[in-house]
Parts: C-alpha cells; structure tokens; sequence
C-alpha cells in the first residue's frame, strides 16, 4: 500500500517534545489463562462452549415446536395474557441466537490464542513518488485529452451536462398537481362540491348544511345539548349517500383530505361566558363551533377544559381560548382558531351559514 | 528472492502453516485463487489487527443491527402491501372488523395477527430500528469525546454523519408506513413542517403528497424510499465506513507497547470474527429477547390514519424527540408581511435548527483542526480529561439534547410526576439556553482536575493505605511509584500547542491577510487548551521521583506489604510470594 | 315490702329498699333506650326515599358543605374564586361518581382532585345521591342494562365494540389516549387512566363531565354510543396483550426509554463482557 519506510513525522504532525517523560517499556509479558495451562479447566471451558451451543439447538427446536403449536388469527392462544406465538417464538429465539452468540465469545475469551500481536501502521497519504506519478498521469490524460486546448469543447459539454442534469428535476413535475386555491376552501363550502354531491343536496331541499356527529352522522338539535358539552362534529355531507347507487358521496381518500380540513368542535358554554364580539355573533344559544383542525401544523384538537373553555391540541400543547375567537393562550401556534359560523335551520337543527372566513390548518407561505 | 514480510503480523503459532496434500476444500480454494486472487486478499486482510475495547464495540452494534433491519425487513416486504386504496377490514382483528382502512393498514395487522412470526419480525424491525440509531449516537459519541475523527479520519467521520441522518430519515420513513393513527400524525405535522417553508412550502406539500394532505400515493412513496433508496445510500455508506476503517486501521488506547505507528490487539482470524460474530448474534438476540417480551408500535391499538383522530401522547419515535421537542417549547412567532407569512415558530424546529444541527456535527473535525491547527496523524485515543474543552462541548450539547428530548414528552412528565403542563414548558425555554453553559463549565472544570489528579500519581505516586508514623509522631500516608507501564499511558500524549499569531504586520507595516480570523483563531486556541495539564517534563518527573526515593529511604523497606494488608487486593495467594500491587 | 308507706319520723330507715337501686337503673334504661328510639335519625335499612334524602342531607352536612355550602348552593373566596361548585342540578349520577371513586371528599386543594379509597359505603353514597339529586333535576344514575351488552346476539356485541372503538378514538383519546393510559391536561390537570374502571362510573363520568372534563350528556353520545364506547373498553381489557408488556400504553416516550436502558444498557455490557481481561493464571505453560 505504501512505502516500507516509515517516516519519522506523518505529514503536518508538529514537533512535539520527542522527549517522552517515560520510555515505552514495551508489551507487557504474556500471563496464561487458567484454560491455557490446566488441562481441567480446558475442558470446563470446552463444556461450558458446547453447552451454550447446544441451548442454542433447543432453542431452534423450541422455535419449531412454538411455531406449530401456537396458533394465530381468529382465536390466538396466549400465556398469561400475553400472545403466546410472539412470545413463544421469540423467546426461543432469543435463546438460540444468545447461546450461539454466547458460545462465541466465550470460546474466544477462553480457549482461542489470545497473544496480542503487533501490526504497524502505514501514513494514510501516498508516497511522494507515487503523488508524483499520479499527478503526470493526470496531466498526461488531460494533455491527450486536448479538453484544455479545446475550449469550445470544453464549453458545450459543460452546457449539455448542465442541462442534462435539469431534466430529471423537470421530470418530476407531475408528482402532484399545484396547490391552486385548494387549500382555502372546506367541504363546508357548497362551492366545491362535486356534481354527485351537488344533486343529492337538490333532493335535501335545505339551504344551510347542517353539522353532524362524528362516526354516527346524525345531525344534532340545540336541545340535545346541555352546558359544557363537547361535540366532534363533520358536516353532513360526509355522511350522505346518493339515492340511487346507496354509495357514500364522500369516502376513501377523499373523505380522509376532507376531513383534514372540515372537522370541526362544538362546544356548548352559557352564553355569558362568551367574550368576543365574533364569537357572539358566530355562536347560537351559547353553542360554539370552531375547527378542530390545530393552526400550527395540523393535529385535531378535543381537549376542552370545561370550566375555563380552553382547548388543548395533543401534539404541542397549544391552547385555544373558546370565548375569544379561539386566541391562543398558550404553546407554538401563532394564529387564532378559525370560527364556524352556527345557524339553526328550519328543522330546528344546528347548521353552518358556510365556509370559514379564513384557511384551516397549517400556516403557508401564501396565506397573507 | 526474499519475501518482506515486516508488514505481516507475526504468527503466534511456532510452526509455519503447510500445505497438506490436496483435499476437496483446497481444490475449491485454488479454483477460486485463480479467479480472484483469494490468497492474497486472504494474506492481507485475515490476520489484520484489532484493538480490544468494550467502547469500540459500539459501532458494531449500530452494523449488526443494521444487518437485522435488512434480515426482519425483507420478511415483512413479503406481506406488506404499500397502498393507501381503502377497503372495509374482514381481517381477525375483531375490534377493528368492518372499518374502512388503507391495504398498507390492513396488511400490516394481517402480518400482525394471521401471519405466524410476523408480530414477532415486526417488533425486531422496530426494536432493531431504535437500537441501530441509539447506536449510532453512542458510537459517534464515543468517537468524538476520543478525539477519534482527527486525521486521517474526518472523511469517515462525515461518512458516519450521514448514516445518522438516513438511519433517522429511514426509521420515520419505516413507522408511518403502516398508516396508522400515531404516524398518520407525524406525518400531518412533517406536512404542516413542509407548508411552512417560505415561497415552495405547499407546492413541495403537495407534490410530495401528490395533492392535498393525506392523498394516497404518500406511502407508496416512502415504501420505495425506505426499502430501495436509503438502505442502498446506507449499504453503500456503511460499506465505505467499514473499508476506510480497515484502510486507516482501528484507532487504540495509549498503553506499553502502543504507538502512532502501530496496532496491538488480536488478529481478524480467529479472535476477531468469533467475537464479532458472536457479537452479531447476542444483538440479534437482545432484540428477539426484547420483541418477544416488550411490546412496541401496537398500531390495532391506534386504529387507522383520520384526520379527526388523535391520541394523547402522541410523540413521534425518540430519535426525532429533540425535533418534537423545539416544536413544543418555541414561541408562537410568526411575521406577515406583504401578503405572505413566515411561520418562524414551525421554521426554526422543523427546518432551521436540524440544519444547524447536523451541520455542526459534520464540520467538528475540521472546525476543531482549524482551532488547534493540528495538521498531524492520530492514532491513539484521547482520554476524554486530556481534552477538557472538548469533552466539555460534548456535554453540553448532551443536556441540551436531552432537555429537547424531555421537552418533546412534557405532557407525560405533566401527567407522571404531577407537574402543570406550562411550567415545564415555560422552564424548558430558560433551561435549553442555561443549562448547557453551566454542564459546560462544570465538565471542564471536572476534566482539568482528573488530570490533576493523574499528574499526581504519576509524580508522587499512588496511595498505599499504609499509614506511617514517623518518629516525632506525624501521620503520613505510604506512596508508592506506579508502574512504568501506567506511567507510560499516562504520559503518551502530545503537548497542546496554543496558536499564536507571530506579527499581525510584517515589517512594513501591511496587515496579514486573514489577520481577523487569525486573531479568532488564536483566542479558540487559548480557550481551548486554557488551564489543561500537559505532560511533567522529564525533568520534573526524576525530580519528584527522586524525592520520594528520598523520603523512602527514611522509612521501612518496601517489599512487602505491612502485617494485615497481604490480601489487600483480594487474591488468594500464599503470603511469601505476594508482590506488591501493579498500579 | 312496702313502698314510700312510712310514719313521719322513720324515713331515713326505710328511704331506700334493698332493690330500689336496680329499678331506678331499670327505669333509666328504658327511658333512655326509649327516647333514642324516638329521636335518633332513621336507620339506612329505611329506604323510604324521604328518609334517604335525609340521611344524605345530613352526611352532606357533615362531611361536603364546608366546601359546597350547607345547601349545596357552592361556596367562593372572597375573591371570587370557587372554593366548591353548587351542586344544584348536577344530579345523583355526579355524586355517585365523585364519592364513589372517592374523589370527594377532597382531601385538599390542587388543580385537580385524585381519585382515592372511597370515603363512604354504598348506602351512604346512595343517600348522598338522592340529597343531591333533590336540589335540582340532574343525571340519574344509569341503570346496569344501559351499558351492558347482555341480550345482543355476538355479531351485533361485535358491531357494537367496533363502533365503540371509532367513537372512542374520535372523542376520548385525545385526552384519555389510545388505550386508555391518561393524558396531560393544563395546569396540572390530567385526564386519568381509565382502565379497569368500572362501567357505571365511566357512563357516568361521561354523562355529567366530572372537574374539567367535557360533558357528553345523552343528547351529544346517546345511551347506545356511551355503551359501545363501553364494551370497546371491556373488550381491550378482555384482549391479551399480544406483542408483550405494554411498558405503561403510552407509546413511542416509553419505548425509547426501553430502547435504551434496556437495549443498550445490556448490548453495552456484553461489549464489556468481550473485551474484558479474562482470568489470569501464574502458572507458565512450556511451548509446545
């Protein structure tokens, strides 16, 4: 690899005092181990390395056993309350690897040669000699190559690379389509319903959309609550399906984007707590709704402490005040809580006038 | 024509190996040298040297568990099913039956639950996972507080920097694959991370997501990253890792027998493979001992990925605590201005700070060269005391690392120790900029007086326990020299050198160029090595040594140990042939 | 012999018969045993509900209204801040799982008051109920039928734990977490472990909002969805634990924790065990 001449200084090593205090008094003497010299404790050792490999044998074959016996799936068998396949198996594994492993190493702490050799070192840089010689070669293939003497070469292969480079990044326009005006617009606005979702709201013959319960969809009247409930509420039409084809308007990944915006929090409190003008004006007979959707990256909030009506996001502890156009009290958020102006139609059902007044969710470059 | 054979390791075996007569093993071995010059590959490379140290070994387990992710995850790809395409759940989950759910979902609680051994490869991927970076951390831990990235290996260093970030990259990327609840909102919250970078902050969100947050090609995506793209960025990486640490040889502790220009230890072949073999199964085994007994990502639990949903508790895995916890503890800023916002409390925790981060982690080596001026080959290890100030940094950054990491689980310390949730908020955003500088001072404070202590063993020599009484009745304690083979490991180190500028001028007046970083250099410098204990010259050290022989020669001999203290040490020997303690 | 029938002038002899002393003791007892009889409150084998609600409004007086008032009308610093909430309204359901869970009577004031071995026995917690329940119309407590499964076929108990399951991670972990393990509320509150609680008091937690947490009364999650929420609870109970110890069911911090005291803590002392100088003998063995 490098020359045999080992240079007194490696390149860039300073002087240092080459006076050491103390001389290097060498390695020191080997000592024996017990099993090097007693024949007795040998073959302990010996025993003792075989057993560990022979656990790790009963361990494959406790594997085996465990795999075939402990069954999974509709009816799983357990120990203790524990899965028994999972444990089972992995205990039996962990037995055999560890013996296997154990053996190892104890049969190379104990009976294995364990004199300590020498080995020396070589510098990490290459000799001057052969630095010399890479650096003709390079001039040679460069002086061949003619790339100095020809610019013009030179130039538009460093222009065709360059290009060439760009178009694995234009490539990958298509990854997604472009924000547009997406991210300003819930399902809460009938704007951006599809056509379906349009003409099963024709056969509801209704003017606002009413809030409904989440998972069960069942829209809610302002009697069903009391002071100091908290309902996790979506707007109805994620829970409708078109007349005819009995299928959901809204569901798989869709539903999933929708829902990441128009989740939204009801919460019902005396209407003499309220503080703010918007809140007011926003909420009916003292219930509330706000967007459950956190302003600073996105979590769905529900911890609502009732006696103070703050809302608590899970994720990074901001807190919401709801009699206050959702300011935030506490933690990483930066913006208030969107509000959701409450109307009750003529059913005597709670329902939204329409979409929020801002964007939900994260903050974006483009929000203003 | 001789053979040189300095450069081979001697053979601890009297005999030289000879060849037996041809049998089938050596038919397949001359087959295969004919190819591939195996004998010299095997000449070279089987007797190599390796120095013996537990703290060396923590490296290997970050490459062992590296081997397990490989092993546990080509047996999950062999169920899983990368789709984000809904389906209802007809599985034997009875608790989650009828609900809709994503394939990726649905195939993991089948491996989970109808595939035997498939819980348990899932809890070693993962396990193994934690493992692999906590390894990494110790290992790289290890390597700075021992100066071992100095040259010649900062490149290996860099190397080992971004093995770090692909293995954190690569676990987020693994645990939201399945898609459920407790990674669906980590993912929401690197969404929110995306959105917030000024200008292409939702073009990159929605291009990444191919729309809107969730869409349904963001697991497919990170499958083929997490199976494909960064196991083959970490196969690559780790191998040149391993192949510039056999290059460089392994770095060792200063001892008898020890030099810059040598390694002492055991040979490839066969210590070194039965222990690193051996090695490689105890960690496979920990990890099926842990799997089979410790639960770990239970996502029936958790339940699919909503949007609506949430856990409390929800933190993402502990190697992206510290960013959890920058999330938690940053104030609400946030700046509008001509239509656009910056969303500085999300930008700095999500973008900014790991930037910083991880760039101060990969320029160490050449920051401090630059400070020390040190252009020299190291191969022996600091002791962590002979490089106060360094060792003092890493504590620091330690603290503030683990206030991060304590900050991002605040509401299970809220909730376990009775404390109010905005008090340990509020606490941590003082602490993160107190802490540090006090762990700082106090560290290397700690270091300079370990080796003041040092110094004084090796001047004066060590306590014997023996007190003496001396004739006009003062009490002194016995010391006794140490050794000369722990005389030498104390003493193999180089003198610190302090950077001093000679002239800022020269003679005709005109400033250096780079006079300003050199004066900054210098100031680093000094601070740097300010109040370390350098090596006693050898002046100093015959001097004290003189002194005690001197003040030996006024008391009893020395070759055996007082009456009641021959078994001081705690070996069984017969009292007439007890030697004195090595120290 | 003959009583009080002396001639003036003898009495001192025959003041006192030789058993007058026994009837007087006689007498006494049986006009204290009497006038106890008649004017002790009425015992808790009584269930005539008047008689209930009076023994809870004298239990309340001993032991809740140095906080909520003697009428439960709820009792405020002198700055205005709430020592105890009136109780008006709150219904039996509160009280039987405030005083059954023994948070109350709280021992002392904090952010939020502990659950601990309940104070009172069942009787008394019934007639503290009813009192309560007798200041104003409130949640009653829920009858066993209302969250029991018995009576549905298994695939309508499946249904029924796996709607459970959707509402309980819509509404419920948020605070209480996926499995029920508790989580941090502000200031010091918290939203407890509910697990291996029993059905009637998490019904009733649910129904009337206990210290900070929301109400989700009949009309917000009906009776049916409070009972699914229920079986899906029991059935986590009734599930083993299939990977393993849950170390806590609080998820990645714990795990963490685990990864690295455990994993490697011991990983670190096999490497220990490696390198470790082994034994050494004094003893010389010739070279062969």
């Amino acid at each position: 690899m490098s020359s045999d001449n080992l240079p007194e200084k490696t390149p860039g090593e300073r002087a240092v005092a080459t006076e050491e205090p103390t001389p290097d008094p060498g390695l020191p003497a080997h000592e024996w181990r017990p099993t090097d010299v007693s024949p007795r404790a040998e073959r302990r050792a010996e025993r003792q390395v075989a057993g560990l490999f022979g656990l790790a044998i009963l361990g494959s074959i406790g594997f085996i056993v465990s795999y075939v016996v402990f069954g999974v799936g509709d009816n799983p068998d357990t120990i203790a309350n524990l899965g028994a396949s999972n444990l089972m198996l992995g205990l039996c594994l962990a037995v055999t690897l560890l013996g296997m492993g154990a053996g190892m190493i104890q049969w190379a702490r104990k009976l294995m040669g364990d004199h300590e050799i020498v080995e020396m070192r070589h510098t990490a840089s290459s000799s001057q000699e052969d630095r010399q010689a890479a650096v003709a070669i390079l001039q040679t293939g460069l002086e061949e190559s003619g790339l100095a003497r020809r610019p013009l070469i030179r130039n538009t292969l460093l222009a065709a690379g360059g290009v060439l480079g760009v178009l694995p990044i234009i490539m990958l326009r298509d990854l997604g389509p472009l924000p547009g005006d997406k991210l300003d617009h819930t399902l809460w606005d009938l704007n951006t319903w599809t056509p379906e979702m349009q003409a099963w709201w024709q056969t509801q013959n209704r003017t606002v959309q009413r809030v409904v319960r989440d998972v069960v969809g069942t829209p809610i009247k302002v009697t069903d609550l009391v002071v100091g409930d908290l309902v996790n509420a979506e707007p109805e039409v994620m829970f409708a399906s078109d007349d005819t084809t009995q299928e959901a308007l809204v569901e798989g990944t869709d539903l999933l984007v929708a829902k990441s915006k128009a989740a939204v929090v009801l919460h019902r409190m005396l209407p003499g707590d309220i503080v703010s003008t918007q809140t007011r004006n926003c909420s009916v007979y003292g219930i509330v709704c706000y967007s459950k959707i956190c302003t600073h990256v996105g979590c769905p909030i529900s911890l609502n402490e009732r006696t103070t009506h703050h809302l608590l996001c899970p994720c990074h502890q901001s807190t919401f005040d709801l009699t206050d156009s959702g300011r935030v009290l506490f933690g990483p958020a930066a913006r208030a809580l969107p509000q959701l102006e409450l109307t009750v139609d003529d059913e005597g059902y709670l329902a939204a006038k329409g979409d929020f007044t801002e964007p939900v969710g994260p903050s974006f470059w483009e929000r203003g | 024509m001789p053979l040189d054979t300095s450069k081979i390791a001697r053979t601890n075996r009297s005999t030289a190996a000879t060849p037996k007569k041809p049998n089938k093993a050596g038919a397949v071995a001359t087959w295969a040298d004919d190819r591939l010059s195996v004998g010299t590959l095997t000449r070279v490379f089987a007797r190599k040297v390796f120095p013996d140290h537990w703290s060396f070994m923590l490296g290997e387990i970050a490459l062992w568990s590296f081997v397990v992710l490989l092993l546990t995850g080509t047996f999950l790809t062999l169920w899983f099913t990368p789709s984000m395409s809904e389906s209802a759940y007809q599985g034997s989950y009875t608790q989650l039956r009828g609900v809709p759910m994503s394939d990726a979902y649905a195939s993991t609680l089948h491996i989970s639950f109808d595939v035997r051994g498939g819980l348990l490869m899932r809890q070693m991927h993962h396990w193994s996972a934690m493992l692999f970076i906590a390894a990494m951390f110790a290992h790289m831990m290890r390597t700075f507080v021992t100066g071992a990235f100095r040259k010649p290996r900062e490149l290996n260093w860099v190397i080992g920097s971004m093995l770090l970030l692909l293995g954190i990259l690569e676990g987020f990327a693994g645990y939201s694959l399945p898609d459920d609840l407790l990674s669906g909102t980590g993912l929401r919250i690197a969404d929110g991370l995306i959105k917030a970078t000024p200008v292409v902050g939702t073009y990159m969100s929605f291009f990444l997501f191919g729309g809107e947050f969730p869409g349904d090609v963001v697991i497919p995506r990170l499958y083929i990253l997490h199976v494909l793209l960064i196991p083959g960025l970490l196969l690559a990486l780790v191998g040149l890792h391993m192949l510039l640490l056999v290059f460089h040889k392994h770095t060792q502790w200063a001892g008898p027998g020890r030099t810059e220009k040598n390694v002492v230890g055991f040979p490839m072949l066969p210590v070194y493979a039965a222990k690193a073999g051996g090695y490689f199964f105890m960690v496979f085994g920990v990890t099926a001992l842990m799997s089979a007994v410790l639960a770990i990502n239970p996502i029936w639990k958790y339940g699919p990925y909503d949007p609506s949903k949430v856990t409390a508790g929800s933190q993402p895995d502990w190697y992206m605590g510290i960013a959890e916890g920058l999330l938690r503890i940053m104030p609400n800023w946030e700046t509008h201005i001509w239509g656009a916002t910056i969303s500085w409390n999300v930008l700095f925790p999500g973008e900014i700070a790991p930037f910083l981060l991880f760039g101060m982690v990969i320029c160490w080596p050449f920051l401090e060269q630059w400070v020390t001026g040190d252009k020299g080959e190291h191969h022996l290890l600091q002791r962590p005391r002979n490089a106060p100030t360094r060792t003092a940094f890493l504590a620091a950054m330690m603290a503030e690392y683990g206030l991060l990491w304590a900050a991002g689980g605040n509401d299970i310390l809220a909730t376990h120790f009775h404390w109010s949730l905005n008090s340990i908020t509020y606490f941590m955003r003082a602490a993160v900029f107190l802490v540090p500088p006090i762990v700082f001072y106090v560290t290397r404070r700690w270091c300079i007086s370990l080796q003041r202590a040092d110094t004084d063993r090796l001047l004066h020599g060590y306590e014997t326990g023996i007190i003496m009484r001396s004739p006009d009745g003062g009490y002194s304690e016995r010391h006794l020299p140490i050794s000369e083979a722990s005389a030498y490991t104390l003493t193999a180190r180089p003198r610190d050198e302090i950077h001093e500028i000679e002239s800022e001028v020269d003679e005709n007046g005109v400033p250096a160029p780079g006079s300003r970083a050199g004066r900054v250099r210098a100031k680093l410098s000094r601070a740097m090595f300010a109040d370390n204990v350098q090596n006693p010259t050898a002046e100093e050290l015959e001097e004290a040594r003189h002194h005690a022989e001197h003040t030996h020669e006024l008391e009893a001999d020395l070759d055996h140990p007082a009456a009641g203290h021959e078994f001081d040490d705690h070996a069984l020997r017969d009292a007439d042939e007890i030697p004195l303690r090595h120290h | 012999m003959r009583l009080l029938n002396r001639p003036l002038g003898r009495l001192s002899r025959h003041r006192r018969g030789p058993l007058a002393g026994l009837l007087v003791v006689l007498v006494g007892l049986l006009l204290t045993g009497g006038l106890y009889a008649v004017l002790s409150p009425a015992s808790a084998q009584d269930d005539s509900s008047a008689a209930q609600i009076k023994q809870g409004r004298e239990l309340f007086l001993v032991g809740c209204s140095f906080c909520h008032g003697t009428n439960g009308q709820g009792v405020k610093t002198l700055d205005g801040n709430q020592i105890g909430p009136p109780l008006a309204g709150v219904g039996a359901a509160a009280v039987d799982f405030q005083v059954g869970t023994g948070r109350m009577p709280a021992t002392q004031p904090g952010p939020q008051i502990p659950q601990k071995e309940p104070n009172y026995t069942a009787d008394e917690i019934a007639a503290l109920a009813a009192y309560v329940a007798s200041l104003g119309p409130g949640p009653a407590i829920p009858n066993p039928s209302d969250y029991s499964l018995d009576g549905l076929s298994a695939e309508q108990r499946q249904e029924a734990i796996v709607r459970g399951g959707q509402i309980f991670l819509t509404n419920c972990t948020a605070c209480h977490n996926f499995e029920g393990s508790g989580g941090g509320m502000p200031k010091g509150g918290y939203a407890p472990r509910i697990r291996g609680v029993s059905p009637k008091y998490i019904f009733e937690a649910m129904l009337t909002g206990p210290q900070a947490m929301d109400n989700f009364s009949n009309g917000n999650l009906s009776v049916k969805e409070k009972r699914d929420i229920i079986a899906y609870l029991q059935s986590l109970e009734d599930s083993p634990e299939y990977g393993g110890f849950g170390m806590g069911g609080i998820g990645p911090v714990s795990e963490g924790m685990f990864a690295w005291v455990v994993g490697i803590g011991s990983l670190v002392g096999v490497a220990i065990w490696i390198a470790a100088k082994t034994a050494r003998s004094s003893k010389q063995k010739a070279e062969s």
